[in-house]
């Protein structure tokens, strides 16, 4: 499978640590899962590696929706990576 | 429905009351609940918290919790409004109003609608203090806990 693009987003100590809130991305077409792509991104460099070492501290959403690591992503997506939620 | 807002701007709760009430005479209890900004943590003075969110997706969560609101309870309208940006100690924060018939209804879905807030809404907190510090405040296990009080047993 030829590798596709997605629109990835970071939100508070993520976007501090890769040092952006966003990107577009062309991911290797093997590359299925939430979390296969967070294994990826967690190879791109010193940042990506700080942000996604804290492993399970990391939540995430796909197309604006909450999303486990077995969710599937594909062409175009926007996947966003960040803290557990804080408001209220 | 649920009126729904995301702003910097501070919020007037008796605006909001008179828009809830306007013209109606079937509501008889409306549940009000008010997020502010502590001013110290653990003995630490704040400077501020500063407020971010994933516009994207803040409507939509906050619509799919309102909709739950009014599935379980026979709501007549509510309000809620969430800040965002940097906000002063003593700032409110989070409004929650909920209409019904009786109190019990309003008054649970009050709680209901801010404890999935707390862990369902896209919203994140960064506390500066006024030693200079910062911090990005994190999940607390009792959030999680109040919010699975309303977890419908399967």
């Amino acid at each position: 499978m030829a590798g596709f693009r997605v629109h990835l987003l970071y939100f508070a100590w993520l976007r501090e640590r890769i040092g952006r809130g966003e990107e577009e991305v062309e991911v290797p077409g093997e590359i299925r899962t939430l979390g296969a792509l967070s294994a990826w991104l967690a190879a791109r460099g010193p940042g990506y590696a700080s942000a996604f070492a804290a492993g399970k501290a990391v939540r995430a959403a796909v197309n604006q929706g909450f999303a486990g690591p077995e969710a599937a992503i594909g062409p175009g997506d926007e996947v966003a990576f960040f803290p557990p939620v804080t408001g209220g | 429905m649920l009126r729904i807002r995301v702003q910097e701007a501070p919020f007037d709760i008796a605006a909001e009351f008179a828009a809830l009430t306007a013209g109606r005479v079937d509501i008889g209890g409306i549940g009000c609940f008010v997020g502010t900004v502590r001013g110290d943590v653990a003995g630490r003075d704040l400077a501020a918290m500063t407020l971010e969110h994933y516009p994207a997706m803040t409507e939509r969560a906050l619509a799919a919790i309102a909709a739950e609101a009014e599935r379980r309870w026979a709501l007549l309208g509510g309000t809620i409004i969430h800040r965002v940006g940097r906000l002063p100690p003593g700032a409110p924060i989070v409004l929650v109003l909920a209409a019904a018939r009786h109190r019990q209804a309003a008054l649970d879905a009050t709680g209901f609608l801010i404890d999935w807030l707390k862990t369902r809404a896209p919203f994140w907190k960064k506390e500066s203090f006024t030693d200079g510090g910062e911090a990005w405040v994190e999940a607390r296990l009792e959030d999680e806990a109040a919010a699975a009080r309303h977890e419908i047993p399967k």
